[in-house]
């Protein structure tokens, strides 16, 4: 027996943030990430020549393409880094020599969520940036969109979640189509409510009230039309909706934490 | 040679399996199919233990329950007294898996601190320790270089260092010398006998036995996940001459005191396990008018042992000098 094993343990947060920067690090070296932004980048640039060809305010017009391209981009990235994070770690043995050290499973899930939430943060900054340069540089005002850019930070959040989750499980292509449609199911949650309504059973009615409130509600922290047109949020609305949004993904960060407990690396 | 306790006396011991047992899923997921089956072994601190065995042995699924990433079925194992899923007894490993594969978009020098961040240590002690691991592995010019530009024997050096670059009380290799070079093994063997030298254990896993042979206090040799034989390579393996083998060329004698190994055109080779048979098979021939082209005292290797072992008899092999 050899004394004072147990101190030889970093702190949890070690090994979290060492993973992290290393997720953070795999995915800003990887070119699918620079394609996404310049596609990103281009369409926020773009969204001025398309402005000139509608009928309404251009600026609103920025305004509503900019976020949509920060919303979208972010979600493919999200969903792209994000389903093959856990799965290339197995299929690449890497994780082989990761979990012989003293880190937790759990710590490796957690360290791998932060790491792309890192890039995702550096990727809404700088669309975000560019929306907003773009905006002042037309003399308008761009601070009413950051709820808008919080909200789409959350729902971002939440993909992150989901994606690793099925990450931890599934092979890249089936968690890319179940993280997608688990987007589409957030988007389209409100449809339930009118299926509910349209129902004449009980179960019927339970199974849509259950499914809407277990997927996410993107729906509810969809806010982009408000900040366009300058629409008054409800009172408490933010705080609000970044308590459910961040409870939620750590809710699905540790069903994947549990799930990924369990698993043989045969 | 280290004084080795007994088996049944596993306190202590680095590593412990006490019927330790795993089977998985069979093709499309029908049936089980056991990869180890009832394991005891027993490491003591100091060693460096062999783990032999033919391919699907059941040795790298020994090695991954041992590194905790895989989870018994049955039995228990313990790693300096402590169950491998306890990041505390994995703070005292260290562990190169086979054919190990690293992040290519990392260069050495970020691997090695990458390691060494997850053990904790400050940017201090990481400064110091990276460019004398890659110093220690003669990769000190490749500091900079992507891991997707090594070589596989490099990309071994790198995991090797991986291994031990925190100073671990043991290291777990799971075929080392695999894909490499004669100079590579010998780096690994030399490797090995520096860790011995320093009082850590090694525990390795191999089908590489003269390499295993070199260095190896004790062995096991498993097969279909059982441990066939153990122990010390003293015990296993005679250094005395247990036979002798001859090759003769022309008629061979109507009765010989020997078994036939092998024939090749007008060669034959015997073995001849008492000396005194010898002198009367060499009277024999001469009588015969045949010729002694040769004559080789041999003992047994592990090899030979292996495949006895394994119930592949050693007179069915042609041997080659």
């Amino acid at each position: 027996m050899i004394d004072g094993l147990a101190a030889r343990v970093p702190p949890p947060w070690t090994a979290i943030r060492a993973i992290a920067l290393n997720t953070f690090r795999e995915a800003i070296r990887d070119r699918i990430l620079y394609l996404l932004l310049v596609f990103a980048l281009v369409l926020i640039g773009s969204s001025r020549v398309i402005s000139l060809m509608t009928v309404g305010d251009e600026n609103k017009i920025i305004k509503d393409i900019g976020l949509s391209a920060i919303s979208i981009f972010g979600v493919l990235t999200a969903v792209f880094v994000g389903v093959s994070l856990v799965f290339k770690e197995i299929e690449r043995r890497t994780i082989y020599t990761l979990l012989a050290n003293p880190v937790r499973r759990w710590q490796f899930v957690t360290g791998k969520f932060f790491g792309l939430l890192a890039v995702l943060a550096l990727n809404v900054t700088l669309m975000s940036v560019a929306l907003f340069a773009l905006l002042g540089f037309r003399g308008a005002s761009p601070w009413g969109l950051l709820p808008a850019v919080l909200m789409i930070g959350i729902e971002l959040t939440i993909i992150t979640a989901v994606a690793l989750l099925f990450s931890s499980v599934t092979n890249p292509i089936l968690a890319a189509v179940a993280t997608a449609a688990t987007y589409v199911m957030g988007h389209l949650a409100w449809s339930l409510q009118l299926l509910k309504a349209r129902v004449d059973s009980v179960a019927g009615s339970a199974f849509c009230d259950l499914v809407y409130w277990v997927v996410p509600g993107f729906d509810r922290l969809d806010i982009k039309t408000e900040a366009v047109h300058g629409i008054t949020l409800p009172s408490g609305f933010l705080p609000l909706a970044i308590a459910y949004g961040l409870g939620y993904a750590a809710v699905v960060l540790f069903v994947a934490c549990v799930l990924f407990e369990r698993r043989d690396f045969s | 040679m280290r004084p080795v306790a007994s088996e049944a006396d596993s306190g202590d011991a680095a590593i412990a399996f006490r019927g330790v047992r795993k089977a998985f899923r069979g093709h499309l997921g029908i049936g089980r199919v056991v990869a180890v089956d009832g394991l005891d072994l027993v490491v003591r601190p100091g060693e460096v233990f062999g783990l032999l065995g033919p391919n699907g042995a059941g040795k790298t699924t020994t090695i991954k329950m041992l590194t905790g990433l895989v989870q018994p079925d049955a039995g228990k194992i313990r790693l300096f007294g402590k169950p491998p899923s306890d990041p505390a007894a994995r703070a005292a490993i260290g562990f190169l898996p086979e054919n190990p594969y690293f992040y290519t978009y990392l260069t050495a020098a970020e691997f090695l601190d990458f390691y060494a961040r997850l053990r904790g240590l400050g940017a201090t002690a990481r400064r110091e320790m990276v460019p004398r691991m890659l110093q220690r592995v003669g990769l000190a010019e490749k500091a900079t270089t992507p891991l997707g530009k090594f070589s596989k024997g490099m990309v071994q050096r790198l995991g090797l260092a991986q291994a031990i670059q925190h100073d671990p009380e043991l290291v777990i290799l799971d075929e080392p010398m695999s894909g490499l070079d004669p100079i590579g093994r010998r780096d690994v063997r030399d490797l090995i006998l520096e860790l011995r030298r320093a009082g850590k254990t090694v525990f390795f896993s191999s089908h590489i036995l003269q390499d295993a042979e070199l260095i190896c206090d004790r062995v096991a040799i498993l097969d279909r996940g059982r441990v066939i034989t153990s122990g010390r390579l003293d015990d296993l393996v005679s250094s005395q001459v247990s036979w002798y083998e001859v090759a003769i060329r022309g008629a061979l004698p109507e009765r010989l005191p020997a078994t036939v190994v092998s024939r090749d055109g007008g060669e034959t080779l015997l073995r001849v396990d008492e000396v005194e048979s010898l002198e009367a098979l060499m009277a024999a021939v001469r009588a015969s008018g045949g010729q002694v082209v040769s004559l080789w005292p041999c003992r047994e290797t592990l090899e030979d042992l292996f495949l006895r072992k394994l119930q592949h008899p050693v007179h069915d092999k042609v041997r080659t000098r």
